[in-house]
């Protein structure tokens, strides 16, 4: 069992996430496809996440994708998100692919 | 070369953090600092090269590429690239002399896929790293990571892929070597060379300009991409598709992330090229073949992870 619990509510999902590590590399070494990959390092803007509860450190990010005020609001991406409680987050990408 | 374009001569990448970038590029792609400046940025170069740098890494807020530059044979040959890119239409910007230190003075311009270029004579010339100029030995001894051989060609996402290949085809020598071509005859992606290599840039059309996909480094042998392979997982580093081969170029390929999530790749083999060599075609409807001839199918994040 991981450190912290991740529920993903747009696909209903949960899985454990170790102290220190990503929720998207979580998410990965569970064979879980609940938030898309991308470049895993911050860049791409491909895994982002809306994180509704909890609390969380974050490493570095483009600020193209992750303006201050996206960040404020919990807009982060997964791969440079780091659990210091549980977390319900939100995908919207795939939220969108869903119900395209 | 047929205007006098040489060969690529460096890439400037934008990097989220400057010390686990450097990390990543001497440490695992096997490049060599060769120095620092005062802005911070950090030049490195692989060992074969003969002059000073060919990757330059800078710190800033979002990653991607500044700049690729394009060496050209001569101080005659800037002066009338830069009055033919202007006769064109394009505006050509200049960069003093040392703004890279141990370069001569650059000329910028931004093609329409939104990506900046730049032309340059001089650059200092070290030589290669590590070995003689006379009765050189095979290889330098402590070399690191993947041991890479050079930096080699880029790719680009962008717009406006027809207005490009006049600029590079037209105004500046470049020949065509392979492109994609859709049912209706646009071309969606183009692969550009001053030399016998199969490519020293390359576009593939996306709407949004600007978009980096790639630095690509070389390897000799299909043995070094597979212990590349090896040194990614042993680094954990981000993966994204290969060891395989591509249908374009037929080139034998690994792509990977740095840590701000540019994409790298390293390479050995692919086809060769000469300016009297018609173009290969691939259609745009066996694309997945194109770009990963074994999968024959395409995976997403290639076409649509960028920085």
């Amino acid at each position: 069992m991981g450190a912290y619990q991740v529920f993903n509510r747009t696909t209903g999902e949960r899985f454990s996430c170790d102290e220190g590590q990503s929720v998207l590399k979580a998410m990965e070494v569970k064979g879980r496809k609940c938030v898309p990959v991308g470049c895993r390092g911050g860049g791409c803007g491909f895994c982002m996440i809306k994180v509704v509860s909890g609390s969380f450190e974050c490493g570095k990010m483009s600020k193209r994708h992750c303006p201050p005020e996206a960040v404020e609001n919990g807009e982060v991406l997964a791969c440079r998100v780091y659990p210091t409680r549980d977390l319900v987050i939100e995908c919207p990408s795939v939220a969108e692919s869903t119900t395209a | 070369m047929i205007k006098g374009v040489m060969r690529p001569g460096h890439v400037q990448i934008r990097v989220l953090d400057i010390d686990e970038a450097v990390k990543h590029y001497v440490e695992l792609v096997g490049l060599i600092e060769t120095d620092r400046d005062e802005q911070g940025r950090v030049y490195l170069k692989a060992w074969t090269e003969v002059d000073k740098f060919s990757v330059v890494l800078r710190e800033a807020d979002e990653p991607g590429c500044d700049f690729m530059g394009f060496k050209v044979l001569n101080e005659d040959v800037l002066n009338q690239l830069e009055k033919d890119l202007i006769e064109f239409g394009l505006d050509v910007e200049h960069v003093p002399a040392e703004e890279l230190k141990d370069c001569g003075r650059r000329i910028r311009f931004t093609v329409a896929s939104g990506h900046a270029f730049e032309l340059y004579a001089d650059k200092k010339y070290t030589g290669k790293w590590g070995v003689s100029d006379v009765n050189p030995e095979a290889w330098p001894r402590g070399l690191k990571g993947m041991k890479t051989v050079r930096f080699d060609h880029c790719l680009f996402y962008g717009p406006n892929l027809a207005e490009v290949y006049d600029v590079f085809v037209n105004v500046l020598g470049f020949t065509l070597a392979e492109q994609v071509v859709d049912p209706e005859g646009t071309r969606i992606a183009q692969f550009l060379t001053a030399s016998m290599k199969e490519h020293d840039l390359a576009f593939i059309h996306s709407d949004k300009p600007g978009q980096f996909h790639h630095a690509s480094f070389f390897l000799e042998t299909w043995e070094d991409v597979l212990r590349a392979a090896d040194l990614i997982s042993m680094t954990d580093t981000s993966l994204d598709i290969g060891p395989t081969r591509h249908g374009l170029t037929h080139g034998k390929t690994i792509y990977f992330f740095d840590p701000s999530g540019n994409r790298c790749e390293v390479f050995c083999g692919g086809d060769y090229t000469y300016p009297d060599h018609k173009p290969i075609t691939w259609k745009a409807e066996d694309l997945g073949k194109a770009i990963f001839y074994h999968d024959r199918v395409l995976n997403e994040r290639f076409l649509t992870v960028l920085t």
